[in-house]
């Protein structure tokens, strides 16, 4: 276990070195002087200078690399061009809507998917169970993005229910918090739903096939019971490597849906950080992005570990059944 | 043992129940009277989110729209119709060789901070703006100012080291508002002004939210508080005007919008004008465009009013040169390049250019009305014989390659300075205009204080352009106001780019 992890982190540490050097690398390659961004057509080219060496810009860039990722080692995070606050700083109240907006939908995603697929499993081949398929095809093929502008349309321009957009701030209540993320939530869970249903579905019927099943209802077991005690547990491991892989998709998807539904978070800050060239603050959350989906991995295969005790010895651990 | 296979999933599914007891609790408790606006209250849309606060230290147009006559003053400001008045000085004598300016201050002004607005703050303003380490972004609104002095805590002398007929305009800027020593290296996130409104928070990414100053020098804005938020998707900002959530859009983002909140009685489209001059710049340094009877041809290949139908929804005003049609001094010199693509080809093979020959690249920067433009005139060209590639960039790429690089044929790009018709003076300038007859006409100008005789250079430099065919003069921007039909106030036209609220209410 303890080996697994080690390699784990040696992996980790790798990517975020790697990620860190090519977004490094392409945002000095990419056109736009983050100077000339801020002061606009009618600046001067003394002006221009006087802003760049403010900011740091007329260093040399393996210098501006190092005292770069030495700050972060350290902790320090260093100012954003456009805004001129710290990274850490701007970041904190975005993660304050991000973080909640990809726990709601990955929440509803898993708590619409689990039992509908286990339930179109269970009616195989009748009505409920092509019910839930077409639904579920559905749901793939809808685009976030426009059913999140279908849902404003109906909750909070017909309705009047939900607000249309924004984010009122935690300190106005949780209520008015919960309630901005409610329609950005649904609009990235539904798609994810989908696809996570039909996951279950399959894997559950897989287990359903398995020899140990048989034995759990030839020793007196119900139907439901046999799935709910040994069948259940067995078909979560291809669950979970697709929710680990949405959780990235989740990433991306909160970029447009913060976009559709004008919300502070973590997206439309990087949305906006690359189209103002506020370098400081891609790199950072292009790192920060880097890491959390790594770490997201890397909790995955551990959990393979706890649903699955075989693979908690590594390859060479002897299987139970041997 | 098998117990504990039962273990995890069943923790996980406990959780749904709270998940949904949650959700239903938000919903039940979110207030649904929230919505209506109490009568002194605002919330106004805007496209784009001031990078921060300090309108002397950056080019955004957001910082203004937010700031500009509801935070920060300058010594004079620029009203609804574009005059200079009175700001925080309130009379000034001019001496007759046109040089040397004293300002009368007023007398009880202070600081969001509650300290005194004195002429020592003046002559810091002035003197951090035009320094060697200025980030001022319009430092160049300063370059006749040779000394500053303030003999008394209400007198203002300003000299200067030649005459400027605009130097009053200059000071109305949003770049030249008044700034305290103690407070001017933090506005960018505390701004300290002298107006009627100060800041209370801001949420970035959503919305900057004022409250009246108590201790205004002047009379109190009928609001008590102002609410600025940010919504960059037009689909987005026609969801948030109807479903009520905003009361105003200064400038809509969505004009295929319009159509639909022009016929709902809740709502007025006020569409008025800007400074925005909409070109399509041609770079004279590339053969053949540097060629005046090419460039004379591109301008009878664009139909100016199918373009307004088609890309503006049919606002905007046709013009024939650098200058807003709503200034006193504007000539209408459409006459000159009337829309005619017999004479376009006419003028194409006198200048040696087959039909199909000529291939140009058009870069296209984000906002609409460049990236619908562009498609519009690629077709009317295409008409004339002229090939066109279209080459969207985002701002960072056409800053970078196109108006620092000089690397193109043709774009599309609105220039909302008040009163830039200088720009065609400017050595290097992007589209690379040489013409020493109108620089000595700007020179003249910049040196001429009595309006008539401005007006007149005026006309004469909005003339020559024309006449040189310099880039292709498409349309005046328009404003396009969306509000709650109950207020009152709101500009209807935007000489500055500013969202003053000083004088908005609230009808019962």
């Amino acid at each position: 276990m303890a080996w697994i992890l080690a390699q784990r982190a040696v992996a980790l540490a790798l990517t975020l070195l790697a990620a860190s050097i090519l977004v490094f690398v392409v945002l000095e390659v990419l056109p736009g002087d983050p100077a000339l961004l801020i002061l606009g057509v009618n600046a001067r080219e003394d002006t221009l200078a006087a802003l760049r060496a403010t900011m740091g810009l007329d260093q040399p860039a393996v210098w501006r690399y190092l005292t770069w990722i030495g700050g972060l080692l350290q902790g320090h995070f260093q100012n954003s061009l456009t805004y001129g606050v710290p990274v850490d700083e701007l970041l904190a109240p975005r993660l304050a809507v991000s973080l909640p907006l990809a726990a709601l939908s990955l929440s509803l995603a898993v708590a619409l998917a689990l039992p509908l697929g286990v339930l179109a499993a269970a009616r195989r081949g009748r009505a409920t169970d092509t019910a839930i398929l077409a639904l579920g095809q559905l749901g793939v093929a809808v685009p976030n993005f426009w059913l999140g502008i279908l849902l404003v349309l109906l909750f909070a321009v017909t309705l009047h229910w939900l607000p249309a957009g924004g984010f009122p701030g935690w300190e106005a209540g949780v209520g008015p918090g919960l309630a901005a993320l409610i329609l950005p939530a649904v609009a990235l869970a539904l798609p994810q739903a989908a696809i996570l249903t039909r996951v279950t579905r399959s894997a559950v019927l897989e287990v359903l096939g398995e020899d140990y099943m048989r034995t759990a209802r030839a020793k007196g077991l119900s139907r439901a019971a046999a799935l709910w005690h040994h069948g259940l547990r067995n078909a979560m491991i291809p669950v979970v490597t697709i929710l680990g892989l949405q959780f990235s998709f989740l990433l991306a998807g909160t970029i447009i849906i913060e976009n559709v539904f004008n919300l502070p978070g973590v997206g439309r800050l990087i949305f906006q950080a690359i189209s103002q060239r506020d370098l400081v603050v891609v790199r950072d959350l292009v790192v920060l992005l880097a890491g959390t989906v790594g770490v997201v991995n890397a909790l995955v295969d551990l959990s393979y570990a706890a649903l699955d005790p075989r693979l908690r010895h590594g390859a060479d651990g002897a299987r139970p059944d041997d | 043992m098998p117990l504990s296979f039962a273990r995890g999933p069943a923790r996980a599914v406990a959780a749904f129940p709270v998940l949904a007891a949650v959700l239903a609790a938000a919903i039940s408790s979110w207030p649904l009277t929230a919505r209506a606006a109490p009568p002194d209250s605002l919330v106004m849309g805007m496209v784009l989110e001031p990078p921060h606060l300090d309108p002397t230290a950056g080019a955004a147009g957001a910082i203004d729209e937010v700031v500009y006559a509801n935070v920060f003053e300058g010594l004079t400001r620029i009203g609804p119709d574009g005059a200079v008045r009175p700001g925080l000085a309130e009379r000034w004598n001019v001496s007759d060789d046109g040089l040397t300016y004293t300002f009368r201050l007023r007398e009880g002004v202070t600081f969001h901070d509650g300290s005194a607005f004195t002429a020592e703050d003046a002559v810091f303003t002035l003197d951090r703006a035009r320094a060697d380490a200025s980030v001022n972004a319009q430092k160049g609104l300063f370059e006749a100012i040779d000394t500053v002095a303030a003999p008394d805590p209400y007198t203002l002398v300003v000299h200067l080291s030649r005459p400027q007929g605009r130097f009053l305009f200059n000071l109305g800027w949003g770049d030249a508002v008044m700034v305290a020593p103690e407070s001017a290296d933090t506005n960018k996130t505390a701004p300290v002004g002298t107006g009627p409104f100060r800041l209370t928070r801001w949420v970035q990414g959503d919305r900057v939210e004022l409250e009246a100053y108590p201790d205004y020098w002047g009379e109190a804005p009928a609001l008590t508080r102002a609410t600025f938020r940010f919504i960059a998707d037009p689909a987005a900002a026609l969801a948030g005007i109807m479903a009520g959530d905003v009361d105003a859009f200064a400038n809509f983002p969505a004009p295929e919008g319009l159509i639909a909140l022009e016929t709902d009685p809740r709502f007025s489209v006020v569409i008025g004008t800007t400074e925005g001059e909409t070109i399509l710049a041609l770079n004279h340094r590339n053969p053949p465009l540097d060629d005046v009877r090419v460039r004379r041809a591109i301008g009878h290949a664009i139909d100016r009013q199918a373009l307004i139908d088609g890309a503006m929804f049919g606002h905007g005003t046709p013009i024939g040169s650098h200058f807003a049609p709503h200034h006193p001094a504007y000539v209408d010199l459409t006459g000159l390049s009337p829309y005619d693509p017999e004479a376009a080809k006419a003028l194409l093979a006198e200048a040696g250019i087959t039909p199909g020959a000529l291939s140009l690249r058009l870069h296209l920067p984000p906002p609409s009305y460049a990236r619908r433009s562009g498609e519009i005139i690629a077709a009317q060209l295409a008409a004339v014989g002229i090939q066109t590639e279209i080459i969207p960039v985002e701002w960072a790429q056409w800053l970078e390659q196109v108006f620092r690089g000089h690397d193109f044929d043709m774009t599309i790009v609105a220039h909302t300075e008040p009163l830039d018709i200088d720009v065609y003076a400017r050595d290097g300038y992007y589209f690379g205009y040489k013409n020493p007859t109108f620089n000595g006409l700007i020179a003249t100008l910049d040196e001429t204080t009595d309006p008539v005789k401005r007006a007149e250079l005026y006309r004469q430099a909005q003339t020559r352009l024309a006449e040189d065919a310099v880039n292709g003069f498409l349309f005046q921007l328009p404003k396009q106001g969306v509000w709650d039909a109950r207020l009152h106030g709101l500009w209807h036209n935007s000489p500055v780019q500013a969202n003053d609220l000083t004088g908005v209410s609230w009808s019962e």
